[in-house]
């Protein structure tokens, strides 16, 4: 049943609907997560950002993230866990034209994914990484992750945990990337013009997402349901536009520095290859 | 005005008079709900409220309390999680028809 | 179709097995690496990073075999023709990815020039080791195709073949070379373009709203497209139906895993290939692959100078099995000898299809060299008996 204020809202179109594969909504994401509110940012970016629809491809690895790619109604690909940016290289290279935005979540990017995240980072691959973090792994149902901050709970951590967590925007800027920036899941605007200037930007392009995950991380820690975490970002966060990403740890219950905070003009990887080959052309090596 | 002036009018409160105040509408998809509040507490306006009564899973979906508050600002649907409600402004003529 | 001249170095060379191998993926077509760097499989790669500007191909080093084996597949989906290669310890890393290429049928190739195993092994010197793990590395049921060439000239010819096998079959095929293969070189001759077949790409011509991605014809095998054309594909790992979305449940996956399954060994009589010889009046049969085929040769020749009927039964390609030509066999041979570059793998096999007709003798070696012929001799005249 749709329940409508006026008469004339049933022509009010949800920007999101012509993204998405209706026949599989509702998805199977929990109450109050925050991953579907950065589909709808995701949504808004696309139609600002003046990208051919049926050029752009969305790479996923495994985890609850990761089903982004399985809702979203373009080519999609829903890879193997950790290794969705190898995959979207191959794709990336194999055909330039396309624009390839990987959707995954911190698990499947920073810890099994870790060693390509960094590599593709350091060769400055046109990619659009969204990095959506909720501290945990939730999948699999809420074991701690290189990103869940000391002290905090997890099942493979239940008396909190003692390893330090990657700073993300950090490690993606020491890695080379050409555009990082953190937004919550409460920053939906700020959030959604991020996309838009990450999708269109040319290179390694990084956004973390801190979003809640009240069934697990926020439950097990004690921290409220979606909403009451959704609020808390928009208490603790901080906007540090161009703040030095060493200076963005995140730790338990405190403040959270989200902005832009690297933006840089980098040749991408297919630049400096093309580049090659063109030097290559001229003294008869490459074929033309 | 444009949309994020509108917007940023609708959070600081700021009203303006009756004739040039953008209207809006908003369409929820009560099936797709999961109860999650965040359209009810991000929506500005104070249009929404959570139902009484639920959808077929058993959530509270969001009910329009006040009709005449909304402005179209579509924050609601941005924060909807499970795409199931949306806002968005009238055009001119429907919200001066509704006077 | 025949082959893209672009490239091709038709003549006459004298190649290692690994050159071969790379000049042969070229004619193939093949215009996308991406690998890693493992002894003695390197020598494919650092060709094809030499020689792809030429012939228009795209190289990458990848940071692992884990990137590399799945770098190859998304290039497939931009349209790529792509293969990897390593060698036991790389190839183990990548059977996750052999996986999800079978499970989301992407026509590849991964090449493996075995050598000592397991673990770090032997690293400059040759076994068959991982015959077993070309059919089984992965987890789950699914297929493959292996093939086995046994010179430089068969690394060229047949990569052409595992390449065609695997665009006809939209299945991952292994090519098992080995360390001897990869590093003795011979004359290799490449053929003008046009007299080299390529199987083309089976690319759906159905608009976007009637295409299924998994939706086989009445060969099994889907047609297949890539992104950007506006079909807004969706590919999983996950066990998936005919639209290619997840669906979690056993009856999908029994119509899937089935189908999967029976697109190779229903189609085994136009997959397989061996090459026999003087085997219709043999007492005793030699089975054999790769580099041991050539010892083989010499030690049957041998045993007949002894008097025996001994024949040679040849495996190309090795997966699927040719379980219909070895149970033929058990019931007309006294026996059938197996020789490999390991402690008995494609013996099993033998076994298994024998089924207690004839004896099966195996001639097992631990690797790091191939076999002395008068151990396979000897194990000709004790089966003779």
């Amino acid at each position: 049943m749709t329940q409508a204020t006026t008469e004339a809202s049933d022509k009010i179109v949800n920007p999101v609907e012509q993204y998405l594969r209706t026949e599989r909504i509702p998805h199977i994401w929990c109450p109050g997560c925050g991953i579907g509110t950065t589909v709808n940012c995701f949504a808004r970016a696309i139609d600002k950002c003046g990208i051919e629809r049926e050029k752009m491809a969305i790479v996923s690895g495994i985890g609850c993230t990761g089903r982004v790619a399985g809702y979203l109604n373009f080519d999609s690909f829903h890879t193997t866990h950790g290794r969705a940016i190898p995959f979207a290289t191959g794709l990336k290279l194999a055909n330039p034209e396309l624009n390839v935005v990987l959707y995954s979540g911190d698990g499947d990017l920073i810890a099994i994914g870790g060693n390509h995240f960094i590599h593709a980072a350091r060769r400055n691959i046109d990619l659009t990484v969204i990095c959506v973090n909720n501290f945990n792994y939730a999948m699999t149902g809420g074991q701690v992750a290189p990103t869940t901050p000391v002290n905090a709970v997890g099942t493979t951590a239940p008396h909190g945990v003692v390893e330090r967590s990657f700073n993300l925007p950090f490690l993606a800027e020491s890695s080379g990337a050409a555009y990082v920036a953190r937004w919550t899941a409460y920053h939906v605007r700020q959030l959604t013009k991020a996309m838009v200037e990450a999708i269109n930007k040319k290179g390694f392009s990084f956004i973390e997402i801190i979003t809640p995950c009240p069934t697990l991380y926020e439950r097990r820690n004690r921290l409220g349901d979606g909403l009451a975490r959704m609020q808390w970002y928009k208490e603790h966060s901080v906007i540090k536009n161009g703040a030095p990403t060493r200076e963005c740890d995140i730790e338990f219950q405190n403040e959270i520095v989200c902005g832009k905070f690297v933006d840089k003009d980098l040749p991408s990887f297919l630049e400096v290859r093309n580049a090659q080959l063109e030097n290559l052309r001229r003294e008869g090596i490459a074929r033309s | 005005m444009d949309e994020e002036q509108a917007t940023s009018a609708a959070l600081s409160g700021v009203t303006e008079k009756s004739s040039n105040k953008p209207r809006g509408a908003v369409s929820i998809i009560v099936e797709r709900c999961k109860g999650c509040g965040f359209c009810i507490a991000f929506c500005p306006s104070g249009v929404l409220t959570l139902s009484t009564v639920f959808n077929d899973k058993g959530y509270h979906y969001p009910e329009v309390a006040h009709p005449e508050k909304c402005t179209g600002c579509g924050l609601c649907g941005m924060y909807c999680p499970d795409f199931a409600i949306c806002g968005a402004r009238l055009p001119r003529g429907e919200a001066e028809r509704k006077e | 179709m025949s082959a893209d001249t672009n490239g091709i170095l038709t003549g006459s060379h004298y190649l290692d097995g690994d050159h071969a191998c790379s000049e042969g993926a070229i004619a193939a077509g093949c215009n996308f690496i991406a690998g890693y760097p493992i002894t003695p499989s390197t020598e494919i790669f650092e060709r094809l990073a030499w020689r792809f500007p030429a012939t228009g191909g795209t190289f990458v080093q990848m940071e692992d075999e884990l990137a590399s084996s799945i770098a190859i597949q998304g290039a497939v989906w931009g349209g790529a023709k792509a293969m990897t290669v390593s060698s036991g310890p790389g190839i183990s890393l990548m059977m996750e990815h052999v996986g999800l290429a079978a499970m989301s049928e992407v026509p590849c190739v991964f090449v493996n020039v075995q050598r000592g195993g397991p673990s770090t092994g032997l690293p400059t010197l040759p076994a068959q080791g991982d015959m077993m793990q070309a059919r089984w590395g992965s987890h789950g049921d699914y297929e493959i195709i292996a093939l086995c060439p046994n010179s430089p000239q068969e690394c060229f010819d047949l990569i052409i073949q595992a390449f065609n096998l695997s665009e006809r079959f939209r299945v991952p095929v292994m090519f098992m070379m080995d360390e001897s293969v990869g590093h003795m070189t011979e004359r290799v001759v490449i053929p003008a373009a046009d007299q080299i077949d390529v199987v083309a790409r089976r690319y759906t011509k159905l608009p976007a709203d009637e295409y299924l991605p998994y939706k086989p014809g009445d060969d099994m095998v889907p047609e297949i497209t890539k992104a950007g054309e506006g079909y807004r594909i969706h590919v999983t790992g996950l066990t998936h139906d005919e639209r290619g979305y997840p669906v979690m449940d056993a009856r999908c996956q029994r119509q899937l895993v089935t189908r999967l399954a029976d697109k190779i060994n229903n189609n085994v009589d136009e997959i397989t290939s061996f090459v026999e010889d003087s085997v219709e009046d043999a007492d005793v049969v030699v089975v054999s692959y790769g580099i041991t085929s050539r010892i083989s040769s010499k030690a049957i020749r041998a045993a007949r100078e002894k008097g025996l009927k001994v024949g040679h039964l040849r495996l190309i390609v090795v997966w699927p099995f040719i379980e219909q030509r070895i149970r033929e066999l058990a019931s007309k041979v006294k026996a059938i000898v197996v020789p490999e570059i390991n402690l008995g793998q494609v013996v099993l096999e033998v076994e298994r299809c024998a089924g207690g007709h004839c004896k099966v003798i195996s001639v097992p070696h631990a690797g790091g060299a191939v076999h002395d012929p008068q151990t396979i001799t000897e194990a000709i005249v004790e089966a003779a008996r």
